[in-house]
């Protein structure tokens, strides 16, 4: 008799998943799923709400990425009322949103991921985790912390939170930047900067190089992407622009985000809450079949780094030149999202100050004339997940009538049970399975960042 | 060895267990020294059912000292969680809003969430003739509850998220073994905007333009939101998101939505509101949505399907 294992919870990930892994008679795996547990109903519990006070209610569809959730709803309703944001406003937004990117990838990186490379992924459990790493590299860990901390601080000092924002409002932001606040961000975001130089370092030396034959083949998968980039140059963009969808040989189209439906669609499989979107546009259908997947395509960082043409800042720009370089334009393993996560990391920090540097930063039109009505709008961001979008329809009182939304981790649900089920076989052979064994399949879901 | 903790997370966002690390530099000394962390799905790899996923039905969490849980009790997981939580931990604590009163997920309470959660499945970008997934994914409860509406629990933190110093204060209090010291007040009695009295507002605003006030002037110096007129949940919502002097919208210059849900454990955010509107001489059928009002607290029963509660509404 087979058995399935069930790796439940699925850990040091952002959300509630389960992985069962079944295996036969002989102990060879004979299928592996990766489910979502939770449901909560956002689209369906914002219905009859003013439209102007969702920004502040879709923020909790995730904690860790409040901001995306934010600025992607803002910029639906902004949509809706048909207002344009304030050149001021629009900035601040954006600075917010690249801003709460910077700890988002610290905290992946180095307090969820890491373990797995700096104990090693046989590590026992107990000790396999962020204070593992605090006790095995306690320099390393205390400037991770702090440097986390000074992002998240950074930005629950100038907009009130940084966890669950209220700042930025339809039509602009609820208030202007001072020039002593810009300068106090402007010198944090240069020490994260440098910061962020040091991990990208760090990581290509102690876990790149030292892994490299784990990357090429943990959880390796052959699929399409789907990113955002500038309208004009095809430049790397996670708060706005174009969206990209490209096929696995490397060949894309682009579309404007309210033609979403026009080009993606959701899967729904009974195994799981999450629903699974795929490229409806190229009419093949939906398959998760490891050597003939259709409809597949990722997001998140390895996508958006495969998607875009050159990142626009010098330093992220150099790093990806060497990316390309070693694993090519797509690149497809599934590791190497850790790697594109650093380069983002640097981006970050570079537009960051960018956007602080520039002059209109500490205007004081800061919000738009607003007037609530009927209308729909598509708000869409790149979310540290993946691209993240919100489309509302409102009534004449400028109420929602319905909602739509699709969230970025949501984008690699399909992904990641093609890249468990790969990992899955390759490793358990003849029943011969442990702890070890099944963390290096999670280690395959943990790329996502889900 | 630290004391034994144990860390859950039900129908929730992680915005509680980041607000647990935004305690910041101090968390390492309470993790390396004072902690033993022996559960916690969001930072380690402790697994419900063996490590390699084949011991047991029923999933098993270690014993603790100390367990935190956040989120609502949403799906039948949720509730074997807790009760396995309230079973192996000696002191239980409900942390964030969702974990006190339901928080935003609890909004579901206020219709009909069988046909919603259907509905969700039936979208514009859905596959036509889906249907909310039911193989091996926990049945959904008919309503998200609280912590308290299920099991005992010992402390109740609440916050969207809650505030990382009354967290670091209740762990050292724990570990001090005394009472931990919290803010019993509103978020208006917290307040430091300037009350002129009642004036001439009788109406409530929608919050679609930005409030009065001078950037380069400290809060103290910007006149109480409503007073200004806009709709501001800080007489009835518990205080405790003040970190740098005001609460935490008021600092960005926005009204406050209730994130901490009721000043009295067992309050109704939405009638006491309207009481305090109308005892202002505001008309409270001026804010539109007025359910809204109960967007951190609708567990308790406190919101229902709006059928049952028009009546009583109106």
């Amino acid at each position: 008799m087979g058995k399935v294992l069930q790796i439940q919870p699925v850990t040091r990930i952002e959300g509630h998943a389960r992985i069962s892994v079944h295996l036969n008679d002989e102990g060879n795996v004979e299928d592996a799923y990766m489910s979502l547990m939770s449901l909560r109903g956002f689209e369906k519990f914002i219905e009859g709400r003013p439209a102007e006070e969702v920004p502040r209610i879709v923020n909790r569809i995730c904690g860790i990425c409040p901001w995306m959730h934010h600025t992607a709803s803002n910029k639906a309703v902004d949509g809706c009322f048909g207002v344009t944001p304030t050149p001021t406003g629009h900035k601040l937004r954006e600075l917010l949103q690249v801003m709460a990117h910077i700890n988002d990838k610290i905290l992946h990186f180095f307090f969820l991921a890491a373990p797995d490379f700096v104990l090693g992924p046989d590590a026992d459990y107990s000790v396999r985790n962020v204070i593992g790493v605090v006790k095995a590299a306690p320099e390393l860990a205390t400037q991770v912390v702090k440097m986390r901390q000074l992002g998240q601080m950074m930005i629950d000092r100038f907009a009130g939170k940084a966890i669950h924002p209220i700042a930025a409002v339809v039509g602009g932001f609820s208030k202007p930047m001072l020039e002593p606040e810009r300068r106090e961000l402007l010198k944090d975001t240069r020490t994260l900067l440098d910061f962020s130089e040091y991990a990208l370092d760090f990581a290509k030396e102690y876990v790149f190089n030292k892994y490299m034959d784990v990357i090429g083949e943990l959880g390796v998968i052959n699929t399409g992407f789907l990113g955002t980039v500038d309208r004009e140059d095809g430049s790397f963009r996670i708060y706005d622009g174009t969206q990209r969808l490209m096929r696995a040989d490397g060949s894309y189209v682009d579309f404007k985000g309210e033609d979403y439906l026009d080009y993606l669609g959701e899967h729904v499989e009974p195994w799981g809450y999450g629903k699974m979107p795929y490229a409806k546009s190229w009419d093949e259908g939906f398959s998760l079949d490891l050597d003939a997947p259709k409809g597949i395509y990722r997001a998140n960082t390895l996508a958006r780094l495969n998607v875009c043409n050159q990142m626009s800042t010098p330093k992220a720009q150099a790093a990806l030149e060497e990316f390309r370089e070693a694993f090519g334009r797509p690149a497809q393993a599934t590791l190497l999202y850790h790697y594109a996560r650093l380069i983002e990391l640097v981006y970050a920090c570079e537009r960051t100050i960018e956007l602080l540097e520039w002059d209109g930063i500490t205007g004081t039109d800061v919000r738009a004339k607003v007037t609530p009505g009927a209308g729909r709008g598509v708000g869409v961001v790149e979310a540290p997940r993946g691209t993240l979008i919100h489309d509302y329809t409102t009534d004449a009182d400028g109420c929602i009538e319905s909602a739509n939304l699709i969230v970025g981790t949501t984008h690699n649900i399909g992904p990641m049970n093609m890249s468990v089920k790969q990992a899955a076989t390759s490793l358990i052979k003849d029943g011969a399975y442990d702890q070890g064994i099944l963390n290096k399949v999670e280690m395959a879901v943990r790329a996502y960042d889900p | 060895m630290g004391v034994t903790t144990a860390l859950e997370w039900l129908s929730s966002c992680s915005g509680c267990e980041i607000a647990i690390l935004n305690i910041g530099e101090d968390l390492v000394e309470l993790l390396t020294d004072h902690l033993d962390i022996v559960h916690a799905p969001v930072i380690m790899d402790h697994k419900y059912f063996g490590q390699c996923g084949d011991e047991g039905s029923h999933l098993e969490i270690p014993e603790a000292v100390v367990g935190l849980v956040s989120g609502g009790v949403a799906n039948e997981e949720h509730l074997e969680v807790l009760e396995e939580m309230r079973k192996k931990c000696k002191v239980l604590i409900a942390l964030g809003s969702c974990a006190t009163q339901g928080g935003i997920p609890a909004l579901m309470n206020g219709q009909n969430s069988a046909a919603s959660f259907e509905a969700i499945y039936q979208s514009s970008s859905t596959d036509k003739g889906a249907e909310l997934p039911n193989q091996g994914v926990p049945k959904l409860l008919e309503r998200t509850y609280a912590l308290d509406e299920k099991v005992k629990i010992d402390l109740m933190l609440p916050g969207c998220p809650p505030n990382p110093a009354h967290i670091a204060e209740v762990i050292t209090a724990l570990l001090e073994d005394r009472e931990p010291e919290l803010p019993t007040k509103s978020v208006c009695d917290t307040c430091p905007t300037k009350r002129e009295g009642k004036g001439m507002v009788n109406t409530v605003k929608r919050y679609t333009e930005n409030v009065e006030f001078d950037p380069e002037k400290p809060i103290s110096e910007m006149r109480c939101l409503l007073e200004q007129g806009y709709l501001c949940m800080g007489p009835v919502t518990a205080a405790g998101c003040a970190k740098r002097g005001a609460p935490s919208c008021i600092d960005a210059r926005v009204p406050c939505r209730g994130c901490f849900g009721s000043v009295m454990p067992k309050g109704n955010q939405m009638l006491d509101m309207m009481n305090a509107l109308a005892s202002n001489g505001i008309d409270f059928k001026s804010v539109v949505d007025r359910r809204s009002m109960l967007r951190f607290s609708g567990a308790h029963g406190n919101l229902r399907p709006k059928r049952s509660t028009a009546a009583k509404e109106e």
